[in-house]
């Protein structure tokens, strides 16, 4: 037998709706049994507890059989149901593999129903001598006419309802150009969507196959060809350029505005962001990842006196209107900083540097007011797959006031505190013994 | 095209000689139009094998709050009480991702509608090579065992998204399937890569050698056009892919620091220095940019 005859007999078919039925009846037979086993449990549970009854055996047995049970067999509310009427619990039959295989089987069974009755109704109608049965050009004309409103719809829809939450208001000053730039390249394709898409479907409905008209072939148009070609051209350019100056525009920042920022440093590690604020200097001290320890988890290099005022602290506090400047770093794997409404995202590597410096345009307390939801947060999340607590990797930002800024800083503890000074001390200790010892031998 | 291949079979039959059997002419067939529909096949199966996966770790992205007992069923110990853990949830976005970008998109649109495709409408009678083009169907059959085999390990499949970045992916200390499982897809992807370039090295021999008479390039139809550049592309930008993994093949089987420095992981500092994960990113994105290219011509 070829082997594509062996598709079509019925024979496959049947085995497969037959063994996929035997399992199914085999999970529906197991589930039948764990109920009776877990009834029969309740029961066993009932008379252990009434044989370890202090008085009166037979007695105290009955009385607590009735409670067990309608403990173990009531509708949850204390309420007793007759044994006949337990309701089965199914839950095997959803852990299944058979279940969910009979279901695809079946599904496609009833889709090729459907097709050969239809593949008889056409048969029956020319046998009959009758004009075709279905017109299908017709039928998929009509189906595409109806993808086209419908999927246009969806559009419509998905802008209208989801649209906010990518068009929310920025909250930094180069977000606005990220936005403007976002808006322009949205405008474009929506409008290069709408005509192709009607172009693309309104053809394929106006020019059903028929009978009663000839196709037209027509295999070249140079105009069409070149506005086609140039157009899509002349837009990308600008956009790509647009990109190009945006960008530009954001991360080149002269050396003075570079200094005169706020400087605060990040750095990602699985799976929590470490956050160091540059003390009266504004300069944040150097690190080496080798100096890690228990009670120097960034490694700062303590040597350098810049590090000696750095402070430590749990959540991202900005001055507004203030320019920040973040040294974004990781000590493992790589991490993204994102912070979404400020529009800022930046790649966290190890073993090197990245830098973005912003300004925030608006305190939470106004962005609450601007957003009407007085729940809202500033929020630093992880934008780069780091592992398995990745979806958990966040810190809240908070926006305030300059005043409220220096109040906060003040109350942030020293990195260079004296648990590290003792370990400095003990490890130059050691070190001179070391020499010392040395020296004398 | 056909008709005639049907001709000459049967005109092969009469004289009692090359007989096909049902090996040579279903499995290890050597005729350009059935490797397309091997192509075919295969690609569709990644598709819907990738489009369910999609459809589970979705479920949980839709209602993060509950249980799904289907997920036990088909993820057992990486879904217990029907919810996925954390890092399978990543793995199933990984594996989701390479099998569309590798397997559908790359190999299941090029294998098959250049198979298809380029011997007939160059009027040539198969491909340059029809060896080679077997080959290039089954060590792409190969690679996409070897990517569902992963699920069968221990630790997992890889599960440092698609684009495989490391450090994450370099150091299984980070993630669970960054063990077996990424040394598997890494021996999957360096089989793709090898099926994709023996694909492509016939693609641009038949288009240059094996044009019927009176075809120049300039009269090649248009489609043709788009797989022989498809092929160009893929030919420059594969073996940096291959370059790409050895790299990190080197990285995690025998101590070397091309992706790797500076790196503290767990509390222990890693003797890895020089490296940067940043040369992965421009290896692998350069390739990246050729899918995109791949999928549009």
């Amino acid at each position: 037998m070829r082997v594509r005859n062996f598709f079509k007999s019925p024979l496959l078919y049947s085995l497969v709706l037959v063994v996929g039925l035997m399992t199914a009846l085999g999970v529906q037979a197991q589930t039948t049994d764990t109920t009776a086993v877990s009834m029969s449990t309740a029961m066993d549970t009932a008379s252990t507890a009434a044989a370890a009854g202090p008085a009166s055996p037979t007695l105290i047995s009955t009385d607590v059989d009735t409670t067990q049970l309608s403990w173990n067999l009531g509708d949850g509310q204390g309420n007793p149901v007759e044994i006949g009427k337990i309701a089965p619990d199914y839950t095997p039959i959803y852990k299944s593999f058979s279940y969910y295989f009979l279901l695809f089987f079946l599904f496609c069974a009833f889709i090729a129903i459907i097709g050969r009755s239809l593949k008889a109704y056409e048969l029956t109608r020319s046998i009959q001598g009758k004009e075709k049965g279905i017109n299908w050009h017709r039928i998929q004309a009509v189906l595409l006419g109806i993808v086209l409103v419908v999927g246009l719809y969806g559009a419509y829809w998905s802008y209208t309802t989801q649209g906010a939450m990518v068009n929310s208001i920025s909250g930094t000053e180069h977000g606005e150009r990220i936005d403007f730039m976002f808006n322009i390249t949205v405008i474009i394709t929506t409008i290069v969507f709408v005509i192709t898409h009607i172009l693309l479907f309104g053809f394929s409905v106006r020019y059903a196959g028929s009978e009663k008209r000839k196709a037209y072939f027509y295999p070249h148009n140079n105009a069409i060809e070149r506005l086609w070609t140039i157009a899509p051209a002349i837009v990308l350019t600008v956009l790509v350029l647009l990109g190009f100056f945006t960008w530009k525009g954001i991360t080149n920042i002269s050396d003075s505005d570079q200094k005169n920022a706020l400087q605060v440093e990040v750095t990602g590690e699985q799976f929590k962001w470490s956050l160091r604020y540059s003390g009266a200097d504004n300069q944040i001290g150097t690190r080496n990842y080798k100096l890690i320890s228990p009670t120097n988890g960034l490694g700062i290099d303590f040597t350098d006196k810049k590090s000696w005022d750095d402070r430590l602290a749990g959540d991202i506090v900005l001055p507004v209107n203030r320019s920040v400047r973040f040294t974004i770093g990781s000590k493992d794997v790589l991490h993204s900083f994102y912070i979404p409404t400020f529009r800022v995202q930046m790649n966290a590597v190890p073993g090197m540097p990245t830098y973005f410096q912003f300004t925030p345009k608006y305190t939470t307390a106004e962005m609450r007011g601007k957003l009407n939801d007085p729940k809202f947060d500033y929020i630093l999340l992880c934008a780069k797959i780091c592992g398995a607590g990745h979806y958990n990797m966040q810190v809240k930002v908070r926006v305030v006031s300059e005043k409220e800024y220096q109040e906060w800083l003040t109350k942030q503890p020293l990195y260079y505190n004296d648990d590290v000074k003792k370990e400095l001390q003990m490890a130059s200790a050691s070190t001179s013994a070391q020499v010392a010892l040395t020296s004398n031998n | 095209m056909a008709s005639t291949a049907h001709d000459t079979a049967v005109h092969h039959d009469d004289h009692g000689h090359h007989h096909e059997t049902f090996l040579t002419k279903y499995v290890f067939s050597q005729d350009h139009k059935m490797i397309a529909k091997q192509f075919l096949i295969t690609g569709i199966i990644m598709g819907v094998i990738a489009m369910f996966l999609s459809v589970l770790f979705r479920l949980q992205l839709g209602w993060p709050d509950k249980s799904f007992p289907i997920l036990e069923t088909f993820l057992g110990k990486w879904a217990e009480g029907g919810r996925i853990k954390p890092d399978f949830y990543l793995a199933l976005v990984t594996i989701h991702g390479t099998m569309m970008v590798f397997f559908v998109l790359t190999a299941g649109l090029s294998g098959t509608f250049s198979n298809l495709l380029i011997p007939l409408q160059l009027g040539a009678r198969d491909m340059a090579s029809p060896f080679i083009n077997m080959l290039s169907y089954w060590f792409f059959f190969l690679a996409c065992v070897i990517m569902m085999g992963s699920f069968f390990v221990e630790s997992g499949p890889a599960s440092a998204g698609w684009t495989v970045y490391p450090p994450l992916s370099a150091l299984p200390k980070a993630i669970s399937g960054s063990g077996l499982g990424m040394t598997l897809w890494l021996v999957s992807m360096t089989l793709f890569v090898a099926s994709s370039l023996m694909g492509a090295l016939n693609y641009i021999s038949t288009v240059l050698n094996m044009r019927t008479k009176g075809m120049d390039l300039w009269r090649m139809p248009l489609t043709i056009w788009a797989f022989f550049l498809t092929a160009i592309t893929g030919v420059l930008s594969f073996p940096v892919l291959v370059a790409a993994v050895v790299l990190l093949i080197f990285d995690r089987s025998f101590g070397t620091s091309f992706y790797l420095s500076d790196i503290v992981m767990q509390g222990q500092v890693l003797p890895n220095q020089g490296g940067s994960p940043i040369l992965w990113q421009h290896l692998f994105l350069f390739q990246k940019g050729q899918f995109a290219n791949i999928s549009l011509l």
